[in-house]
């Protein structure tokens, strides 16, 4: 028994998670079709705003694989890893668009008699970009968007850093469970309102657009670039897949689950539970903040609209309809609610004639959806990624309420405690 | 006798034509015997010299004279070529012209257009006939005459009213417009008043008041310019250069204006005074390529400066040098010394009671804010802090209710009666979905407060999309009844709409109607035992399920109340509902879960919160909102469990 | 022996209602002590005190030889410092195999980066062996503990606590639903512990405390009533008044 113990968690990582290597592969496999059928490096049966559409799939299921690993595995429903995704977003989106209106002035500047200074360079950047909000100067949060590095650098610190000092505040004065999302619900809506503004630096509701052109790359096709940031959305995912199962693999892994049972108990076996929550929060956090940069280029438009909670909601609602405290359902919900979604909402899903009235897809997908959510936490809180319990019975294992939150009797406890 | 030779020599006019059109008995209205006297100059028709026979009118106080006046302005009034008679004219098909009399305004008949010319007063005596008329107006028998006279007089003050203003003060007998008139005449005392003194008694004589028009009046007197000389004037206040009322820019335009310094030389006129110069790829001999920095352009132009070519340049040096040999001071521009310190006196003392007069204002906005979140969270209060279900479909709810309303009107034309109709059936139809909402969803994830979330988000998306595909995505009107029109005003600045009076009501009903059935009802009885421990409550024959149905449908229900309320008050859309629940869930959890006077003071406090910071940054709610938040958030750290902190389950939630 | 624990002059009170009122208690090294006491004599209200979950109103919390104050500590920090405890009705991890549960006790560094480091060694897995068959779960390392039974549970926690190498173990009434064979190795494995360390057990049953043979302390309405061994308190007539209500 002892050796067996032993062996089980001395085996590497691949064969202790199998499920790892089968992802990885049909990430592998997919990635090849994809290209193979793109019109970019293919045969081109996938219009190229296809591609966009299954490389923005993949950034999102790595905000999903970072929801699964707060929501899950640590138990904190957070309804701000959207907000950080936006975050990310916004990041990049700023190097784009500064770049490339750089390029367009210079390029009106060469023609003036004399050549242009960097003042005049700035401000004619300046006008180009915020002329839609009314004003001609570069606010103070644009200080580094000449800069690529730096911008990149935006990307995983700012929502890094949003992330440490909320999570701080929130896990340092014990706010847990609903009164925790509602929170992070909270905060969400006070980026998504701030950012409205028109004078919030970052072009209010008109949000940061042109995104999908690359400075200097414009005599690259937009089929090439597509495929690029595909491969790009597929090794993100690949390389955060591996490092969520790395995470969730040990120990640290048995901690955060810990956590999400009963908080209460392991503090009392002596770890600090905040610091835990912290690290995982703020981890989450910059994976979705990464998911989102990947995202936004391919999308070509951002606008605060996309930070707005529904879309931390819609987050929650993938990973549960696929199946949370499994990596592998958080990716599945993603990929399958979100590409189902394109479809019903793009207009191409076929109406229902029912006689007295039709039912218009493009309408009613959302009420499906709502609805559905609904019937999946009531009766089928493994989600998708159920089905592959029935399906290898053997690897079935008795699971029993946990990643449902604390069982009745433990919550009632804590009560006798008090 | 002067009357008597007009009326003479019209006789004898008259006489030698016997062919002309118009009546001899014209010749003796009273009207026509002024218009007469003063034939000459109304025909000139030069501002210059009008005034008398427009004064004469006036004075006449010939009910004829107002009548001619106002007709004069409306350019209906004509003479015949050869007698000079006045008469009025319309123009009549094929070049004729109807005529009528000046006096009493009878016809006389329809002549050749050719024999008559028009007056046409220019815009100048047109002015001064719309003073004189307003005399008349300002007297006129009936009020609402006088009222309109005096509110035109409001709007578009001139010097010309003060005189015929206080002659029909005595006169007047309606009470307010007394008050009115006299008001009236001291405000135009102020602006316009003969003497300084006068103008200052009247001045002081507001003393207490708060009127935007007093304030109209008294800005332009205090208005200031600021002005350079090499020396100090006797007596005038000295401004330093680079403090705060005064900036080292400023002061160097205000240089500029008075040409007594040179104008900067602008980024913009560098470079085209460089471009200007350009010489075979070089301005003064400095490489066009090397230009691409400032350091070189300045150079380059100090160079073009040098050889005569530019002004020179003004730098930071010279503009201090060049302000060290002023000295900068302010003088009144729109009155006398005398008059603006009265004026700014009178301003000061304004000022101060406007500040109180907004703090109240501010509150009674921040207690309608307040009780609007109340009443969008007090069914909330209900379901999650009584039952510690988290129903994010709430706002769903009281969006729900607002469509009720809406519907209710569709059928039900009287606004009064509708409302009176919808808030019941508002309560109905959310109390059934509550009911329904809990038997199909709820019941199955008692203690599962994050699975209720998300089922109850579920809920929410549909239910707000199957709103977008009823009712469209616009806003649908729900109109308040005409008796909740308007507001209560208590002076300029302090006033409140009936409307949220009635929700500030609303509210004050609410809360007492929970605490009634809370604490009177044996519902509510039912209702804390099985909150507070459902077991025991089961065994003692009441049915938890039955009691959290209810409860459940209660909470839902208000929502639905509270839709239509804030319908009234905001618009109905299929959003309304996520609009309050981040705010309303804000204000159970500030206030403090499971304690109805928590959601009070919750409510409380974010209302005026978001109010005061609004009050601040006026021009952006947005960002208002975005700070309440940011501050609610550090408020639980502080207060994690709320203002009002209780011990048991649903705090443990 | 050196005092490991002392709570001098220490007052709770939730509400109005003094739960802890004035209380003092001390305990050395290696010995074991069993708290009795009818409801509501603040035996729990005691636990939680000294394991930092309830800050006092007043008074002392000291601890170890260099008197460190406990009140402000955090739990985990406690924790860290070697007080570990059981709470009544068991509490394991049941997602987790009983092999987790027991390695996620294990005295090891408590930080978030050196447990994402941490790969247990060949020690580490002979300890938890060794645990587990002292707990009597050397069968059931794989097994997820929430399969496991009632008792089971209750020395997985047991085993737990151990693993935790605490100086000090506070124990609430471990034999709360056991069948006497079960109990009979409860006691075994409190008595066994208290030879290397402090073992607080709070407990119901008289014939349990007996067979522990320790000093018996027995708080009333938040204060000590009596402290003695189980003969002599429970021959002092305030116990006999408190608990037989005369």
């Amino acid at each position: 028994m002892v050796d067996l113990s032993l062996s089980a968690t001395r085996r590497p990582l691949v064969t202790r998670y199998p499920s790892l290597l089968i992802f990885l592969g049909v990430l592998a496999l997919f990635t090849v079709s994809v290209t193979i059928l793109s019109e970019g490096f293919g045969i081109g049966v996938i219009s190229t705003s296809f591609v966009k559409t299954l490389g923005k799939t993949l950034c999102l299921c790595l905000v999903a694989l970072a929801m699964d690993l707060v929501w899950g595995y640590c138990g904190i429903l957070s309804l701000g890893h959207m907000a950080f995704f936006g975050i990310g977003g916004y990041a990049i989106g700023m190097w784009l668009m500064y770049a490339r209106t750089e390029i367009i002035v210079r390029e009106s500047l060469a023609a003036a008699p004399l050549p242009p200074t960097p003042q005049e360079i700035s401000d004619g950047i300046a006008a180009q970009i915020f002329g839609v909000v009314g004003a001609s100067e570069f606010p103070p949060i644009w200080a580094v968007a000449h800069s690529l590095p730096l911008q990149l650098a935006a990307v995983v610190l700012v929502p890094g850093c949003i992330a440490l000092v909320f999570g701080w505040l929130a896990f340092r004065s014990r706010v847990t469970g609903v009164y925790l999302s509602i929170l992070t619900q909270a905060m969400t809506l006070a980026l998504a309102l701030y950012l409205f503004q028109n004078d919030s630096g970052l072009r209010g509701n008109n949000g940061l657009s042109g995104l999908q052109n690359l400075p200097h790359l414009d005599h690259v096709s937009q089929s090439t670039i597509s495929i690029v940031f595909f491969w790009a959305s597929a090794l993100a995912l690949g390389l955060g897949y591996v490092l969520c199962t790395w995470v969730i693999s040990g120990k640290f892994g048995s901690v955060i689950r810990a956590i999400r049972d009963d908080e209460a108990r392991v503090r009392f076996l002596g770890y600090s539970v905040e610091a835990y929550k912290l690290v995982i929060f703020t981890f989450t956090a910059v994976l979705a903040g990464i998911a989102g940069a990947l995202y936004y280029p391919q999308a070509g438009i951002i606008n605060p609209a996309e930070i707005a909670p529904i879309a931390s909601i819609y987050l929650a609602v993938w990973v549960a309809i696929g199946g949370r405290g499994r990596l592998y359902g958080a990716v599945i919900g993603a990929a399958f609610v979100s590409l189902l979604s394109t479809w019903f909402t793009g207009g191409q899903a076929p109406d229902i004639d029912l006689g007295f009235y039709t039912v218009n897809w493009v309408d009613w997908w959302t009420v499906l959806l709502g609805l559905s959510f609904v019937i999946v936490t009531l009766f089928a809180p493994r989600g998708i990624g159920g089905l592959f319990d029935l399906i290898s019975e053997r690897r079935s294992p008795e699971r029993h309420g946990a990643d449902l939150g604390p069982e009745p009797g433990a919550l009632q406890e804590r009560e006798a405690d008090r | 006798m002067f009357s008597f030779v007009t009326r003479f020599l019209v006789c004898f006019g008259l006489c030698l034509s016997a062919l002309s059109p118009v009546h001899a008995q014209q010749i003796d209205a009273p009207v026509q015997q002024i218009l007469q006297a003063h034939g000459e100059v109304i025909k000139k028709s030069s501002r210059r010299t009008i005034g008398p026979a427009i004064d004469a009118l006036a004075a006449s106080g010939l009910t004829d004279a107002q009548v001619v006046l106002q007709r004069w302005q409306d350019k209906e009034m004509w003479f015949d070529r050869e007698t000079g008679i006045f008469v009025f004219g319309m123009a009549a098909d094929g070049g004729q012209l109807s005529v009528f009399e000046v006096a009493g305004g009878a016809p006389i008949g329809v002549f050749d257009k050719k024999q008559f010319k028009q007056l046409k007063p220019n815009s100048g005596i047109r002015g001064l006939i719309a003073s004189a008329l307003v005399q008349f107006q300002l007297n006129d028998p009936d009020p609402d005459v006088r009222e309109t006279a005096i509110s035109s007089i409001e709007r578009d003050p001139d010097v010309s009213h003060l005189q015929a203003l206080r002659r029909s003060i005595e006169s007047e007998i309606d009470p307010a417009l007394t008050a009115r008139k006299s008001r009236l005449e001291r405000l135009l005392t102020i602006r316009f008043g003969s003497s300084d003194a006068k103008r200052i008694e009247a001045i002081e004589s507001f003393d207490g008041d708060l009127g935007v028009d007093l304030r109209a009046a008294l800005n332009p007197l205090v208005s200031t310019r600021i002005e350079a000389a090499a020396e100090l004037p006797e007596g005038a206040l000295a401004l330093e250069v680079g403090s705060d009322d005064l900036s080292v820019d400023a002061a160097y335009d205000i240089l500029i204006a008075a040409e007594l310094a040179p104008p900067r030389v602008s980024s913009d006129g560098l470079r085209d005074t460089l471009v200007a110069n350009i010489d075979n790829g070089t301005v003064a001999g400095i490489e066009v390529a090397s230009l691409d920095a400032d350091e070189a352009r300045f150079s380059a132009y100090a160079a073009l400066a040098e050889a005569g070519l530019a002004q020179p340049l003004v730098t930071d040096a010279t503009i201090t040098e060049t302000l060290q040999k002023f000295q900068f001071y302010e003088v009144f521009t729109g009155a006398p010394v005398s008059v603006a310190q009265a004026a700014q006196v009178a301003l000061d003392d304004i000022e101060t009671r406007v500040a109180l007069s907004q703090t109240a204002d501010l509150a009674l906005d921040g207690l309608s804010l307040a009780s609007i979140y109340f009443l969008a969270a007090i069914g909330l209060a209900i379901t999650f802090g009584v039952m510690g279900v988290i129903n994010m479909a709430h706002g769903e709810f009281i969006m729900m209710g607002a469509y009720t309303g809406y519907v209710v009107q569709l059928f039900v034309p009287d606004y009064t009666l509708s409302i009176v109709v919808a808030i019941p059936l508002a309560f109905a139809v959310t109390f059934g979905a509550g009911v329904a909402m809990e038997r199909l969803v709820i019941r199955w994830l008692y203690h599962r407060p994050l699975e209720t979330l998300l089922a109850t988000f579920g809920v929410s998306i549909a239910l707000q999309q199957l709103a977008k595909n009823i009712f469209g995505t616009q806003a649908r009107p729900l109109t308040a009844p005409g008796w909740l029109d308007g507001s209560w005003v208590i002076n300029d600045i302090i006033s409140i709409s009936y409307i949220r009076i009635a929700i500030f009501i609303l509210a004050l009903l609410f809360l007492a109607l929970f605490l009634f059935v809370m604490n009177r009802t044996r519902l509510g009885l039912e209702v804390r035992a099985v909150t507070q421990n459902p077991r025991m409550a089961a065994s003692m024959g009441i049915n938890p399920d039955k009691i959290n149905m209810l409860t459940f449908g209660f909470g839902s229900g208000i929502a639905g109340i509270a839709g239509v309320a804030i319908g009234l008050y905001a618009k109905v859309t299929s959003e309304m509902g996520s609009d309050y629940i981040v705010q309303s869930f804000m204000t159970v959890v500030v206030g403090g879960v499971g304690n109805i006077w928590g959601t009070l003071l919750g409510a409380t406090m974010v209302g005026f919160l978001q109010k005061s910071i609004e009050w601040m940054n006026p021009s952006n709610t947005l960002a208002a909102q975005t700070y309440m938040i940011l501050f609610i958030i550090l408020f639980i750290q502080f207060r994690p469990r709320g203002i009002i902190a209780l011990k048991g389950r649903a705090a443990e939630a | 022996m050196s005092t490991l624990l002392e709570v001098s002059g220490v007052s709770v009170s939730f509400d109005g209602f003094k739960a802890i009122n004035n209380l003092t208690f001390q305990i050395a090294e290696a010995e074991m002590r069993a708290v009795i006491g009818p409801n509501g004599a603040g035996k729990t209200t005691f636990m939680d005190i000294v394991t930092g979950k309830t800050k006092p109103d007043s008074g002392r919390v000291l601890w170890g030889e260099k008197s460190v104050s406990l009140l402000t500590l955090s739990e985990s920090r406690i924790a860290q410092e070697g007080i570990g405890r059981k709470f009544q009705r068991p509490t394991v991890f049941e997602d987790q195999t009983v092999a987790d549960n027991l390695m996620l006790a294990l005295k090891k560094p408590r930080g978030p980066l050196s447990v994402l480091r941490f790969r247990p060694s060949r020690a580490d897995h002979d300890k938890v062996a060794q645990l587990a068959e002292q707990i009597g779960l050397e069968n059931a390392l794989q097994r997820k503990s929430g399969e496991l039974s009632h008792g089971q549970k209750q020395w997985l926690e047991i085993g737990m606590l151990l693993a935790q190498e605490p100086r000090l173990l506070l124990v609430d009434e471990p034999a709360a639903g056991m069948t006497p064979a079960e109990r009979e190795h409860t006691t075994e494995l409190l008595v066994e512990a208290a030879k290397t360390r402090a073992v607080v057990v709070v407990e119901h049953d008289m014939e349990f405390v007996r067979r522990l043979g320790c000093k018996v302390t027995v708080l009333h309405e938040g204060s000590v009533l009596a402290e003695g061994s189980l003969d002599h308190v429970t021959a002092d007539e305030k116990v006999i008044e408190v608990y037989l209500g005369r």
